[in-house]
Parts: C-alpha cells; sequence; structure tokens
C-alpha cells in the first residue's frame, strides 16, 4: 500500500496536443481517489501515467514517495482493471487470476491456488473457476478483472471506467461491490469515471478535470455544495444546476422570471458587477402551493408557466422556458457541449414535491430558496461567493 | 430473412458443378487406360476402368522426385516466409513506426509484380552464385513472392487482437517479452496457421520459377515438372499419365481444403474486404 | 483544437525504442521482397541496354535503347499486348458477373456451407498447370468432351488449330479457376451490405433488380474496386494457361509468354531484358490507370451519397 503523488504532471503528445496541464495531485494511502470529467479531459491519460503505459512529459510520478517515472509497469507494482476488462480469452478464469502470480515466480503451485481461491471467493468467482471468458457475462467478467486485480497484493488499484460497458442496474450493483471491496481491503485507489454518479458515491475525495487542467479536488459534498467554478457546478449533481443570467441592481438580482433581494454575502460577491450567472440547483425550488408559510417567506415566489413535467414516483421535474439574451444563450450552449449534454435551452429544470398537481402547460407559483443561490462570473466562471 | 427458393437451389447445384467438374475429368482421364485416351472415344467416364496410371506415374523418377522437391521445397518457404512474416505483421499492426506504409506499400508492389520480368536477371544471377536447379534457388523466389500475401493475412489478423491484453499483462508484471509468448503468440496461432496454409498454395502453386530456374529433377518441382512430361509419342502428350500424376498432385489440396476451408476462406476475404 | 504554441516535446525513450523494435521487425522481410526484385529489376534495366545473347556472351556490346526501338516497332509486341489486353478484358468482365451471381446465391444459402466452401476453394487451390492440362484435355478434338457436349460444334473442330478458339479456350480455362475466388471476394463484400437499407428499400416498394443496383452495388464499391484490380493485374500477367495449352501458337501469346521465350527459349538477355522491363512499366501504368478510375468513381460515389 502507498500514497501516489503527482507533481506538475503535463502531458503533450508529438503533434503538439496537450492533454494534460499541469497536474498536482496528492494521494493518500488507503485513499480512495476519483478523476471525473467528459470525455477528452485527460483523465485516462493521468491514470496511464500513474501505471505506466503513458511516457510523462513533464513532472513527478511518486509512488509510496519514490519517483517512478523511468519504470516500466511490470516494476510498478500496481493492479488495473481496464474498461474492456482485457482478459485472457485463452485461459480459464483460474489462469487468468493466476496470470501474474505465475509471471513473479515468487510463488509455488499451493500458494498460488490459495491466493487465486481466496480471490475468487470474495468475489463469488468459485464456480466458474474452470471456464473461459467468452462464456461469461459481462459483470462476472469484471469480477475477474477485479479478482486479477486484488489478487497481487498490489500497492494501489487503478480503474479505467470499469462499469461503463455494463447496463444500468448491473452498473449500480457493481458500484456497492467495489466499495466495500476498497473499504474491506483498504488499499489506495485512482478511480476513473466520466459519470459523476460513480463520482459522487465511491470517492472519498474527487478530482473534476476539463481539457486537462485540473479543476477542484474536494470531498463530493463540498463539490456539490461549494463548486469552484461554472464547469464543476454543471458537472456534478443530475439533473445539472439551472444556469440564469442575472441583472444586478443594487442588492437585487434580476432574472428573467423573478427579482431576487440578495442576503449580504451575496449582494457584496455581485458589487461593482452589472451581469452575473446565477446557478440555481433544480431542488431549490418547488411548488409555492405546497410550502407553509414560514418556509414561503425565507425564499421567493414567481409566477411560471410550466412547459413539460416529468413525474417518477418519488420525484418530479418540471420545464419551464424563459427567454434570455443572445451571447447569453451562445454560452450556455458552448457550455452544454464541453459538458457532454445535449444542447440546452434556456429552460429551468425544477424539482417539484411528488405530490404537487401542477399542470403541462399552466402557469404555477413557484418557489426559490435564496439562500442556496450560487453566483458565478460571466467571464471566467468562477464562483463569486468563494472568492471572499 | 433469406429466402431459399428454387433459384438458390439451382445456383446451388450449378456452383457445385462448376467447380468440380473439371476435377472429376481429369480424374476420370486418369482411370482411363491409355488407348482409350488417343484418338476418338471423346467419352467423359472411361469405357475400361484402370489404376494402371497411377502404378506408371509413381514409378517415374522424374515425377517421383518432382513431388519431393515440391513438397521439400513449399514447406521450408512456407515456414521461413510466415516466420518473417509474423514478426513483420506484428509491427505493423501493433508498433507505431514510421515505416508502416513504407513496407505495406513494398507487399502491394510484389504482389502486383510480373513475376517473368525476373526470369532473365535471376537466371543469369543464380548460374554466377551456383544456385541454379538448387531447392535454395527456388526458396528464396518464393518466400518474396510469398510474403506480401502473408502479411497482408497476418496484418489484419493481428488488427483483430484487442492490444489491451498485452498491457494488461505488463502492468500484471511481464516484460514485453513474455507478454508477447504468453498472451500474444496463443491468440495468433490461429492467424499464423492460415497464413501457413495461403503461403503453402502459392508455392505449391509456382511455374515460371519452376521452369527456368531450374534443369534437371535435382530441383525441378511438380507444375514444372508435368510440362516435361512425354509420352511415347512426341506430339501426343500422354494424358491418361498426366491426368493420373496432376490428381496425385491435387490431392494435398484437397485434403488440406476440406479440413481447413473455414479458415481459408476467412484468411482470404478478411484483408480484402477491408481493403 | 490545437494548444498555444510551445516548443515540440524531446521525442520520449519508448517512442524511440518503438520505432527501433519496428524496423528491425519488418527489416527481413523487407529485405527478402527487395532481393528478389528491386535488385534484378535494376539488372535487367542495365542488360536491355545491351544486345546480349547468353549462348555468345563475349559478344556483348551495349546497343543503348535499341532493344526497345525494336520492340516497340515490332508487330508482334502489339499483337501481344493486344491479346493480353484481351484476355484481361474478358476474363475480368465474365468473372465479375458470374462471381457476382455466385456471391448472391452463397449468401442465401444457409445449409451446406462447408460444402460450398470446399468446392469454391478447389478451383482456387489446385495449381493453374493442372487446370491448364485439364482444360486443354477438354477441348481436346482426340479425347476432350467440350466437342461432344456442345451441340453447336463440329465433332472433329479443333479448337487449338487457329487463334480465335484457342484464345476461347485459354479465356475459359482462366475464368474457371478464378470466378471462384472473385466470388468469394464478393461475397464478403455483400456481408457487410446493411441488412436494414436493404428491408426498408423492400418496404419503399423496390423490385429485386431496383435493390440490387440501387443499394447492393454502391454499398459494394470498395469491394468490388479490390476485387477487379487484383484479378485484372493477375490477368495481365498470364503466363500459366498460355504455356500449357498453346505454347503461344497461332499468334495467342501473351507478353508474358513472350518475354519468357526471348529470355529462356531464344537466350537473348539483351531483349530479354527489355522485354521484362517493359512488361514491368505496363503492369505499373494498367494498375496506376485503374487505381485512378476507382477514385474517381469512390469520388464521384461519395459526392452522389
Amino acid at each position: 500500500m502507498a500514497s501516489i503523488t503527482l507533481r506538475n504532471i503535463v502531458k503533450r503528445y508529438d503533434d503538439g496536443f496537450q492533454a494534460v496541464t499541469d497536474v498536482d495531485l496528492e494521494i493518500a494511502d488507503g485513499e480512495f481517489m476519483i478523476l471525473v470529467g467528459p470525455s477528452g479531459c485527460g483523465k485516462s491519460t493521468l491514470l496511464r501515467m500513474i501505471v505506466g503505459l503513458e511516457d510523462v512529459t513533464s513532472g513527478d510520478v511518486l509512488i509510496g514517495g519514490e519517483r517512478v517515472n523511468e519504470q516500466p509497469p511490470r516494476k510498478r507494482n500496481l493492479s488495473m482493471v481496464f474498461q474492456n476488462y482485457a482478459l485472457y480469452p485463452h485461459l480459464s478464469v483460474f489462469e487468468n487470476i493466476a496470470f501474474p502470480l505465475r509471471l513473479s515466480k515468487a510463488f509455488d503451485e499451493a500458494a498460488i491456488r490459495a491466493k487465486v481461491n481466496a480471490a475468487a471467493d470474495t468475489l463469488e468467482l468459485g464456480e466458474h473457476l474452470e471456464r473461459k471468458p467468452s462464456h461469461l457475462s459481462g459483470g462476472q467478467r469484471q469480477r475477474v478483472a477485479m479478482g486479477r486485480a486484488i489478487v497481487r497484493d498490489a500497492r494501489a488499484f487503478l480503474f479505467d471506467e470499469p462499469l461503463s460497458n455494463l447496463d444500468a442496474r448491473l452498473r449500480g450493483q457493481m458500484r456497492t461491490e467495489i466499495a466495500r471491496l476498497q473499504r474491506r481491503l483498504g488499499i489506495t485507489t485512482v478511480y476513473v469515471t466520466h459519470d459523476q454518479t460513480e463520482a459522487m458515491t465511491l470517492g472519498d475525495r474527487v478530482a473534476v478535470l476539463r481539457r486537462g487542467v485540473l479543476q477542484q479536488v474536494a470531498s463530493p459534498r463540498e463539490l456539490y455544495d461549494q463548486p469552484v467554478n461554472m464547469f464543476v457546478a454543471g458537472f456534478i449533481g443530475s439533473p445539472p444546476m439551472n444556469f440564469v443570467p442575472g441583472e444586478v441592481d443594487g442588492r437585487q438580482l434580476r432574472f428573467p422570471f423573478a427579482t431576487v433581494a440578495l442576503d449580504e454575502p451575496r449582494a457584496a460577491a455581485v458589487a461593482g458587477r452589472s451581469l452575473v450567472m446565477a446557478g440555481i440547483r433544480p431542488g431549490d425550488f418547488d411548488d409555492a402551493s405546497m410550502l407553509d408559510a414560514a418556509r414561503r417567506s425565507a425564499g421567493v415566489v414567481f409566477p411560471a408557466v410550466v412547459d413539460v413535467t416529468e413525474w417518477l414516483g418519488n420525484e418530479q421535474y418540471a420545464y419551464v422556458p424563459y427567454e434570455a439574451p443572445a451571447d447569453v444563450t451562445e454560452r450556455l450552449r458552448a457550455l452544454a457541449r464541453e459538458l457532454d449534454s445535449d444542447a440546452l435551452r434556456t429552460q429551468l429544470v425544477v424539482s417539484l414535491d411528488p405530490q404537487s398537481r401542477v399542470g403541462e402547460g399552466e402557469s404555477a407559483s413557484l418557489w426559490l430558496d435564496t439562500s442556496r443561490l450560487h453566483l458565478f462570473d460571466l467571464e471566467t466562471g468562477e464562483n463569486l461567493l468563494l472568492r471572499a | 430473412m433469406k429466402r431459399f427458393g428454387p433459384a438458390s437451389a439451382f445456383g446451388f447445384v450449378i456452383i457445385l458443378a462448376w467447380c468440380l467438374l473439371p476435377v472429376a475429368w481429369i480424374l476420370m482421364l486418369s482411370l482411363k487406360p491409355s488407348y482409350e485416351t488417343q484418338a476418338g472415344s471423346p467419352q467423359f467416364f472411361p469405357n475400361d476402368w484402370t489404376l494402371q496410371n497411377y502404378v506408371n506415374v509413381m514409378n517415374l523418377d522424374l515425377f517421383r522426385r518432382a513431388l519431393v522437391n515440391s513438397f521439400g521445397i513449399s514447406l521450408i518457404a512456407t515456414v521461413l516466409s510466415v516466420t518473417i512474416a509474423t514478426l513483420c505483421a506484428y509491427a505493423i499492426a501493433r508498433l507505431d513506426f514510421g515505416g508502416k506504409r513504407f513496407v505495406l506499400g513494398i507487399a502491394l508492389a510484389i504482389a502486383m509484380f510480373p513475376v517473368v520480368s525476373l526470369v532473365g536477371p535471376l537466371f543469369q544471377m543464380w548460374t554466377t552464385f551456383g544456385l541454379f536447379d538448387t531447392w535454395l534457388g527456388l526458396i528464396i523466389p518464393y518466400m518474396s513472392f510469398t510474403l506480401p500475401l502473408a502479411i497482408w493475412t497476418l496484418a489484419t489478423y493481428f488488427r483483430e487482437i484487442p492490444w489491451e491484453m498485452e498491457q494488461a499483462a505488463q502492468v500484471d508484471g511481464a516484460t514485453p517479452w513474455q507478454a508477447f509468448r504468453k498472451v500474444i503468440v496463443p491468440l495468433a496461432a490461429p492467424g499464423v496457421f492460415t497464413a501457413a496454409i495461403l503461403t503453402f498454395f502459392m508455392a505449391w502453386n509456382d511455374f515460371v520459377f519452376g521452369i527456368s530456374l531450374t534443369s534437371t529433377e535435382a530441383a525441378r518441382p511438380v507444375p514444372a515438372a508435368l510440362a516435361f512430361f512425354v509420352g511415347p509419342d512426341q506430339f501426343n502428350p500422354p494424358v491418361a499419365t498426366l491426368s493420373a500424376a496432376a490428381v496425385v498432385v491435387t490431392i494435398p489440396i484437397i485434403v488440406l481444403v476440406l479440413l481447413f476451408q473455414r479458415r481459408i476462406v476467412a484468411g482470404l476475404t478478411s484483408g480484402a474486404v477491408k481493403g | 483544437m490545437k494548444a498555444t504554441p510551445v516548443p515540440p516535446a524531446p521525442l520520449s525513450d519508448r517512442f524511440r525504442a518503438e520505432n527501433r523494435m519496428g524496423w528491425k521487425l519488418v527489416a527481413p522481410a523487407v529485405v527478402m521482397m527487395l532481393l528478389v526484385t528491386a535488385y534484378p529489376m535494376l539488372r535487367a534495366l542495365y542488360l536491355s541496354l545491351f544486345r546480349y545473347r547468353l549462348t555468345a556472351p563475349d559478344d556483348r556490346e551495349f546497343a543503348g535503347l535499341s532493344n526497345y526501338v525494336t520492340v516497340l516497332t515490332d508487330t508482334l509486341w502489339w499483337t501481344d499486348v493486344g491479346n493480353t489486353l484481351f484476355i484481361m478484358v474478358v476474363t475480368v468482365a465474365v468473372e465479375l458477373v458470374i462471381g457476382f451471381a455466385f456471391a448472391m446465391v452463397m449468401h442465401r444459402i444457409v445449409f451446406a456451407r462447408g460444402i460450398i466452401r470446399t468446392s469454391i476453394l478447389i478451383p482456387y487451390g489446385i495449381i493453374t498447370v493442372v487446370s491448364a492440362f485439364a482444360w486443354q484435355f477438354a477441348f481436346s478434338l482426340n479425347n476432350g468432351f467440350v466437342n461432344s457436349w456442345l451441340p453447336f460444334v463440329a465433332q472433329d473442330f479443333n479448337w487449338f488449330g487457329s487463334k480465335w478458339p484457342a484464345m476461347f479456350a485459354i479465356c475459359v480455362s482462366e475464368i474457371w479457376k478464378t470466378t471462384p475466388f472473385m466470388s468469394l471476394l464478393l461475397l464478403a463484400g455483400l456481408a457487410q451490405v446493411p441488412q436494414d437499407a436493404l428491408e426498408a428499400a423492400r418496404v419503399d416498394g423496390a423490385s429485386n433488380w431496383q435493390r440490387f443496383r440501387k443499394v447492393i452495388v454502391p454499398n459494394m464499391r470498395a469491394a468490388i474496386m479490390v476485387a477487379v484490380l487484383f484479378r485484372a493485374l493477375d490477368a495481365f500477367r498470364i503466363f500459366d494457361n498460355i504455356y500449357i495449352m498453346t505454347r503461344g501458337a497461332q499468334d495467342t501469346e501473351s507478353l508474358s509468354f513472350l518475354t519468357y521465350r526471348q529470355v529462356i527459349e531464344q537466350f537473348e538477355l539483351g531483349m530479354g531484358s527489355a522485354l521484362s522491363v517493359l512488361l514491368f512499366l505496363s503492369v505499373l501504368l494498367i494498375a496506376w490507370l485503374l487505381v485512378k478510375l476507382f477514385r474517381v468513381d469512390l469520388a464521384a460515389a461519395r459526392r452522389e451519397a
């Protein structure tokens, strides 16, 4: 077991493309670190630099305090689970898991058998040991790949989007399995994913990457409540945060659908600006008619026309379109493209109480919790509240 | 949802007839006594079935030597060619290096090369180096001309192997050589085998080099030997004997095709479609 | 999406090592391929500038380009060019049509795939010389079956007695041997035609022939072109069939045969070398023309799509 340190890592390809720019990351011994971001953000490249399958252009990779840039993968004593599992099709499950042990020549047959069986038991692969990978289901293959990783007493586990080839239900099940496994074994883990749900549920800490640049490294809760910029705010959380342009008017913020009074910290944050981008999570809205008076006065009530509603049993979402100036619409569209989502219309996604009876095409009274309003600089996307 | 009607059944029969008719014909000829093949009895089936021709042909020194030559030369050329092609195809499919296009270009050029153009210079070169009428004198050109097909087949096959496995093996602690030996080789084996079969067919089939770079049965392979079959009559080729020889020489091919038809088809067509 | 201009990264060790290993691995193959072709071709080029009979090696004298002039002004050369082109065009055209038909049939057949595959591979695997003999005997007026099977042909018709019947026989032999191979290539291309495009066309009311023309053929362009290119070059180099069936008699020589005859039978190394070079250049020319033709066609197809 070991800590992993990345210092000023830069990765540049021969054609000049810079995949990773100046990444600094400290992963403590036994920590579960997630690298998350949209496709192309450099997270897999970073992982492969840690394991040694990619060269580091400049910067240092340290494992257990020792610089390993020049070491080939086989010397680094790390385990990796690949996206497509990379199982050896000509070997049985037993032999697949035993493969690294046989290579090291440090174990005799009995020891190998004991270790493989132990790993197989942990992952419930006992009855499949003699079968070939082509006869296994996706989830079983996944577990074989993990078995091969855990059998080795490696210093750290690396996962490269291991769940992206599984269907949704299986993904959920395997997620908890991985979490359980890591907690039991307590091994340093670096996990790459583009799925923010996995990031939020699995990690001790999460590193958000955008085009090769580290945006923020923090616990899931901190990322959710205090995102450092619009990108992180828009990436974390599902459904994603609403971004609405607001005109500053003294201590008030004017939205296309309502005008809001700002509290002290927020008013200070927007002082001197004319236009800012506000971020409102869908959950910070509600149907005004479902709230009691006390709650209602803690925020702002405004009328809106609801376009489409989605009722999901325990949740309900309403889509409320609004007008926005053209350049803001353009900026929102660019942001959406980066986040790998479809072009956002200028509409609010509002989470309502499932009991609410707001109808499609009807007008309703909506409520907004102003104490949870996020504010971002329109140009840089920085979180204005964190500047102070 | 393919509809199989009378048209398809008819087509099926036609295809079979097309492919097998001449083979059946040669077989029939080989089973005819020689007087039936002299003049005036152009029947398909023999009137008197006989195996005498086979006896005659196997007694012919010229033919027996030619068989030995063909087997030996083709096998050796195949083994050498496929070995070299495997290394080359691995580099093309797997590694990232500057000369890929160049090598594939050369292979393509060789595949389109008019072999006859080389007869003159090679004849001269081989007589100078003492390679004329030797096994080696044929093995070398056979290797060169079977390499493109072998390389193409193998490269296409290798491209199908998920190379992540090699990386997984490296992460698991294998040196590049160990990764190659324990993971890649077992997976590549079927492709290598197919390339070997196709290469063997090509070498076995050669005629031009066989007749121009040899002069005696020391090295003359079968196709060339067949062209030199002379019977009692200078102007009438010994049809029956020749046919028996032809059948003997075709048997290994048929056996190989019967056993490995699936592989062979896969090897021939995968490369072609991907262009 | 280029990054801001940065100085080029130094070639990493891994990249250099991979490059070296790559060259080491392909070297034997490249050397082998070039050894037997590049050097001899250069030698042929050299020798073609001499008047040189192998039987009188000391009489070798420099002749400049006169060998080439002799060849290019000889009617035999042009006859042979005509023969070769005729064979190339006719055989490839016929093989394409019949091969396509075969491919369509094989595509539909689900059972007995093994039998069909084996049968198709036999003409491919059979030695060309053997096939040439088989067809020579078949067309022979003494003991062949062609005369007795074809109703409109006299029993004593000598196919090898004059040019065009002999050419016909040669073409039949060539076509027989390579059509199955062509059909295999086309079958592979056929398998790549997207099923849903065909089904959509069916639903839209297209007839069999329309579906063939508008869905199948356009989607198979690449496969067809590869098949035609390779077969055409193969046909252009035809040798074995001609040697065995006619020995070039009755004006049925191909360019390859002419070259062979000059070198081996006439020992004319100088002239033979000139022919070798010309043959090589002809193949290059044909290959280049065909590739150009296909590129133009592919580009047009892409515009249409």
